[in-house]
């Protein structure tokens, strides 16, 4: 007679949990065989081996459908959190100096808000300082590759600052069929005409995006300029560093009868100059600098690089390293 | 289609009517049956685009005047002279009109190439203003391009260094003005026509000058003889200013009038106090229960706070008209587009005419109204915005309400002060004031100090309040003052009541049993043209 259990195999003890796991697996592996076998059309198909599957269609970048943002639940968010957090934080970090909004004091309806584009708290800013009743019933025209490129930031884009994607790599009908939609739909429209952040300090060449939807939807483009942005955040950097900022409206533009998207960019953008040379002197010495179109332009002298750098002066975005702190031996 | 001003026959069914009273407000019901409401007319439809009629007038001037640019031309001298802070009442909404004119005349100017700017408030013996108020008028760009270079000051009329004396009228009236002004190609002037008063040769010869100049029109005579300052054409004070005018203009100062009128539009068609220029039969339960909160909130503020929650106040004016060019000419179609806002036909004069004064006076902007400036908006400004003759018959009885506090601006009326202390203690009568006190005040050394370096108004402007009242006290057989501080009413040689009614039976011991009674309902400004 032997002890009981003495010749049988150890158990190990058995953990529920993981058995229950095991049971969950079970039936989901149950469940998905239930499901291969219910019949087409009520699944999906399957691909035929020799032949290449077709690309999904992309719902990130240009295609990203905005529409949500832009209904009441969304548009209450984004007004609890532009006036709760965006415009509190762009005011203690940017101390924007605001002026020439009595110039668009008369205007009623919807316009579109052209700046000068230098680093990413540009936004914000313009969010914070664009007047009532804009700012509320505004849409971005923001690059489609950076801020709709993947499902975390384009719905946050979408909703925090009220995004719609704007195609920079290529030319793209529906961006700018959007925008005009939004803009007919009595929605302000605020978008950086250079394409993208300045690289060194000094402006890029207007691109058309803005003239060109004034001139199709018959709204005028309120010339903004943006001085000091660069020094809080500029391009390749990512920690703010507060400072002063000024942000300058212009009068609203209309086209003239004879001009194109490129010349009335063109203008949108010596006009921009003129308010940059406002803000840099004063009113009446760019005034007559723009009369004798001596305005200083937007992008700089064009020489070498240093000298560019050195032309900036005191606009220059570098910033100084944090002395090394050695050990004291 | 805003509509006309109205006289309202007061009858058993007329809600009580609203009467200023400072930063406060009571709602008075008027006898029926025997009294009248002149209601102001709704506010005019303002022009759209502003700026397009800005440009409009400097390039289509009107009378014997080259367009605006023709004019400027480089190396010239040009000075812009603009009207102070006494205009408009209460200050205007930002941007105001004469930041966008300014505007456009410097951008002209700047299209020309004239470098040689300067900007000039011809405040006369008006107090300085401060950078925040000169910022409001003209705007921080204007003001932050020519105020660090000292191209954008005040007018000093008792700088001897910068006065040119031009000569004198052929009424031996010396003419004396601002010398950057005489000695410039051009002046523009930029006027605020609030009423018909404003403008014209007064302009340049008013807002430029000195005392030297001014006593010659200021003073009791031609102020009694102005009937009113309202109608230029019956004003002395207007006369006055014309013939300087042709001495300015035979001495070969150059000047570019561009004038503005504004609309009704005082206390806006929404917004807490859009009740008050509304006809009370017409207020809804909306307009009464925030009528109620605006006037229990305001009882309960401290005189202080009162005051200030009060001057905060921006009236949304709408501009009516814009127009530029040869003085005269200009000032024909300004005044006629005032009038088409502000006149209101009133058959008949009355025997007790009533106004409720307003927290505001010319003189009292981010100020104290004190009681001497209360008998100027009464008896001079609101007396005499009437054309063809007073509503009021002579010897009639005016009541005025309003708190009438003892109360000065020590920094802003340093000269008031005395005035009530040691001239009205001694006598009211404006010809014996004049005779006696005006020179000593005039030329005393610490007014003339405060003046210039601090934000006082001249020594003399006291007494010129006094004269401003001067046709009116003369008019009137007896002036009632509802709700005042009795000692303060007294002093001015008023008599203090407590409640309207205890006011209309004190008058009728002047005017007899049963008197009719009309009652200004200003402001928003009216002016009634008396048949």
């Amino acid at each position: 007679m032997s002890l009981p259990g003495r010749n049988e195999p150890k158990r190990l003890p058995i953990n529920p949990e993981a058995l229950a796991g095991v049971a969950r697996a079970a039936g989901r592996r149950s469940l998905a065989s239930t499901m291969a076998r219910v019949p087409f059309p009520l699944r999906a198909p399957t691909v035929p081996v020799g032949v290449e599957p077709a690309p999904r269609p992309s719902k990130l970048g240009a295609e990203y459908d905005t529409d949500w943002a832009r209904r009441y639940p969304a548009r209450l968010a984004r007004v609890v959190l532009v006036e709760g957090v965006v415009r509190p934080a762009a005011y203690a970090i940017a101390r924007p100096m605001v002026g020439g909004t009595d110039r668009v004091a008369d205007y009623e309806g919807p316009a579109i808000f052209a700046a000068n584009h230098h680093s990413h708290i540009d936004t914000g800013l313009l969010l914070s300082t664009i007047p009532e009743p804009w700012r509320h019933k505004l849409v971005i025209g923001a690059a489609a590759d950076y801020f709709f490129g993947n499902r975390v930031t384009a719905p946050l884009s979408a909703l925090a600052i009220g995004a719609i994607p704007i195609e920079r790599t290529r030319v793209s009908r529906r961006s700018a069929d959007d925008a005009a939609a939004l803009i007919d739909d009595g929605w302000s429209f605020l978008i950086f005409p250079e394409g993208g952040r300045s690289p060194d300090g000094w402006g890029q060449e207007f691109r058309g995006g803005a003239a060109y939807l004034s001139l199709r939807c018959g709204v005028p483009v309120v010339p903004v300029h943006l001085a000091g942005t660069g020094r809080i955040l500029p391009k390749g950097t990512n920690v703010p560093k507060p400072g002063p900022t000024r942000v300058t409206f212009g009068h609203p533009l209309w086209p003239t009868p004879d001009e194109d998207s490129r010349r009335f960019a063109a203008r949108l953008e010596q006009t921009i100059a003129a308010l940059a040379d406002e803000a840099r002197t004063d009113w009446w010495s760019a005034r007559r600098r723009a009369h004798t179109s001596s305005t200083p332009s937007l992008s700089g002298p064009e020489v070498g690089a240093w000298r560019r750098t050195w032309a900036l002066g005191d606009r220059t975005a570098a910033r100084r390293r944090a002395a090394r702190a050695w050990p004291n031996l | 289609m805003p509509r006309p001003g109205f006289v309202l026959d007061v009858d058993r069914s007329t809600p009580p009517i609203l009467f200023h009273h400072g930063e406060q407000f009571r709602l008075e019901k008027l006898p029926p049956g025997r009294s009248r409401v002149i209601y102001p007319a709704e506010p005019l439809p303002a022009i759209d685009d502003v700026e397009g009629a800005i440009r409009d007038a400097l390039c289509n001037p009107l009378g014997d005047s080259e367009p605006l640019p023709a004019l400027l031309r480089p190396g010239m001298k040009l000075t812009i002279a603009f009207d102070d802070i006494s205009l408009p009442l209460p200050p205007m909404r930002s941007p105001d009109i004469r930041q966008r004119i300014i505007e456009q005349v410097l951008d002209m100017a700047a299209a020309a190439g004239v470098d040689d700017v300067h900007l000039i408030a011809a405040l006369a013996l008006h107090r300085r203003m401060t950078e925040a108020e000169l910022r409001h008028a003209v705007g921080d760009r204007v003001y932050d391009a020519f105020a660090p270079h000292g191209l954008l000051y005040n007018h000093d009329a008792e700088d001897p260094d910068n006065l040119a004396y031009l000569g004198t009228t052929d009424q031996g009236e010396e003419v004396e003005i601002n010398k950057r002004a005489a000695e410039s190609d051009l002046i523009v002037y930029v006027n605020i026509n609030l009423v018909a008063m404003d403008g014209g040769w007064k302009s340049t010869a008013t807002g430029l000058a000195s005392y030297r100049s001014l006593r010659h029109h200021h003073n009791v005579h031609t102020l009694r003889h102005s009937r009113s300052f309202m109608d230029r054409h019956s004003s002395e004070l207007h006369h006055s200013n014309w013939r300087m005018g042709k001495v300015l203009r035979d001495s070969g100062v150059k000047v570019f009038q561009i004038e503005t009128t504004l609309n009704n539009d005082t206390f806006g068609a929404d917004g807490p106090l859009s009740v008050l220029q509304k006809r009370e039969w017409e207020w809804t339960a909306k307009d009464r229960m925030t009528f109620l909160a605006v006037k229990t909130g305001l009882d309960k503020l401290s005189p202080a706070l009162r005051r200030k929650a009060m001057h905060s106040w921006k009236a949304p004016y709408g501009l009516t008209s814009v127009q530029a060019g040869e003085v005269e000419a200009v000032h024909e179609v300004t005044t006629a587009n005032v009038y088409a806002q502000h006149l209101v036909p009133l058959e008949g004069q009355t025997d007790i005419l009533t106004f409720g004064l307003p927290y505001i006076c010319p003189y009292n902007v981010n100020s104290v109204l004190n009681p001497i400036l209360v008998m100027s908006l009464g008896l001079g400004y609101f007396f005499n915005l009437y054309k063809g003759r007073p509503p009021v018959r002579e010897g009639g009885v005016v009541i005025l309400s309003h708190p009438t506090p003892w109360e000065f601006h020590p920094v802003h009326h340093p000269s008031y002060i005395d005035f009530f202390e040691q001239v009205l203690a001694d006598t009211t009568d404006p010809v014996e004031i004049e005779q006696r006190y005006e020179r000593q005040y005039a030329e005393d050394e610490w007014y003339r100090h405060l003046y210039r370096t601090s934000y006082a108004y001249h020594g003399v402007h006291p007494f010129y309040m006094w004269y401003w009242g001067s046709h009116g006290l003369q008019h009137a057989g007896k002036v009632i003052i509802v709700g005042g501080d009795v000692r303060a009413v007294r002093r001015l040689g008023f008599t203090p009541a407590s409640t309207l009614q205890d006011a209309l039976e004190m008058a009728t011991d002047v005017v007899g049993p049963q008197p009719t009674i009309t009652h200004v309902h200003n402001p928003p400004i009216l002016m009634a043209d008396v048949t």
